[in-house]
């Protein structure tokens, strides 16, 4: 099958081993992900203010795209995901957002949120299947990994429907799938300190150093995430306390097809 | 803009009801950015009820906050701190000269390991 792929500017970059190791497994998952054209930066943080309309409109023009090669956007980055997902709900529920992106984008068709949001994890669990993922599994992980959620994937928890908030579990039966032991620990979803590390790298160094004390307590080996930004700050904040990579490149480790 | 005006401007920024807290303290109590705000995120929702703009425009935690939405999770009554701080956020740096981090603050801190996604996302919430 093909997917509409949004990959996003640090996938390209910064962290492109989330994305070559994505597409890599997709293929051999039978997946493949095609990158739509003229795709623009999402802007990498989520615009609360209901007037921000501008600030909106790249992630509008991926979805508007997405819904008219296939009806489905498959998103990697956390923050991608995040900013794309609420984007579409507004587009679908806001009226006021909705009729002003929609009166400057002047598209043949109005958008109203048709397309379905889908990040790479949904992806394995709702259309590969964990269980089919597990078949083709070669390498199996045979390690202690502990999920790393943060807040971008989970909340808020009514818009992104991704798992439950307070104890979510797609990342540890992912790692169960690909032949790892999952292990929970109290900080998988605390957030690591995201974009204050410029403004006050104070902040995300105790927060990241908490998040991999937590996991190393219980007894992970390695920790593992989905987003650029949570990489770097418990990478370079967090102490080295514990290797961190992304989900990616472990997944393609038990696919045998990285090179 | 009279006081009165800012305030229905942070209302209508912010999209969240103020009316309905209840002054539970749910949402302050799980802020991982708690011990560096001198403004709560409870009191956020409480100050914008009660007209408090200026003291809600001077306060520092505004660059504080993540973002992370733990707030807005745990609220039991529907009401979005995170909104609060936001809208009172980008009142201020909408204001003339009021950015957070300017372009010249970028280049001396900047380390080779810095995603995109750190740039991108400071310059979005600190300046416009
Ligand atoms: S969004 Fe801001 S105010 Fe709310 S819990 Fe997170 S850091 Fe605290
Ligand atoms: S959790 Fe909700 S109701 Fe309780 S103090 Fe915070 S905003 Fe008010």
């Amino acid at each position: 099958m093909k997917i509409c792929y949004y990959p996003g500017c640090t996938l390209k970059t910064k962290a492109k081993d989330l994305d070559v190791y994505a597409r890599l497994s997709a293929e051999a998952l039978g997946v493949t992900m095609e990158e739509i054209e003229n795709w623009q930066c999402c802007g990498a943080v989520y615009p609360m203010a209901r007037d921000e309309i501008a600030t909106k409109l790249s992630a509008v023009r991926a979805l508007d795209y997405a819904r008219h090669h296939g009806g489905k956007l498959l998103t990697l980055c956390s923050a991608c995901h995040n900013v794309i997902k609420r984007t579409n709900e507004d587009m679908r529920s806001d009226k006021d957002i909705s009729s002003r992106a929609n009166n400057y984008l002047a598209l043949e068709e109005p958008y109203r949120g048709e397309t379905q949001v889908l990040h790479y994890l949904e992806l394995l669990r709702d259309v590969v299947g964990f269980g089919e993922l597990k078949k083709k599994v070669v390498k199996p992980l045979n390690k202690k990994v502990g999920a790393y959620y943060g807040c971008l994937l989970l909340r808020p928890s009514g818009v992104m429907a991704f798992d439950d908030p307070e104890n979510p579990t797609i990342i540890e039966d992912f790692i169960r799938a690909i032949g790892g032991t999952p292990v929970v620990y109290p900080f998988r979803n605390e957030c690591c300190g995201a974009y204050v590390s410029l403004k006050n790298a104070e902040l995300p160094k105790k927060r990241s150093a908490a998040i991999l004390e937590s996991a190393k307590e219980k007894g992970a080996e390695e920790v593992i995430t989905a987003c650029p930004l949570c990489l770097y700050n418990l990478q370079v904040n967090g102490g080295g306390i514990l290797p961190v990579r992304y989900f990616t490149e472990l997944l393609a480790e038990a696919l045998g097809v990285k090179e | 803009m009279t006081r009165e005006e800012q305030k229905e401007n942070l209302l209508r920024m912010s999209g969240t009801d103020v009316r309905k807290c209840m002054k539970c303290g749910k949402c302050s109590g799980r802020c991982p950015a708690y011990h560096e705000m001198d403004i709560k995120p409870h009191q956020f929702v409480s100050l914008l009820a009660q007209g408090k703009i200026e003291k809600l425009l001077s306060g520092k935690a505004i660059w504080s906050c993540l973002s992370c939405m733990a707030c807005v999770e745990r609220c039991p009554r529907g009401v979005a701190p995170a909104a609060v701080v936001e809208a009172v956020r980008d009142t201020v740096v909408r204001m003339q000269g009021a950015n957070g981090i300017r372009a010249e603050d970028i280049p001396p801190i900047v380390d080779e390991l810095i995603p995109q996604q750190l740039l991108v996302s400071a310059y979005r919430k600190y300046n416009k």
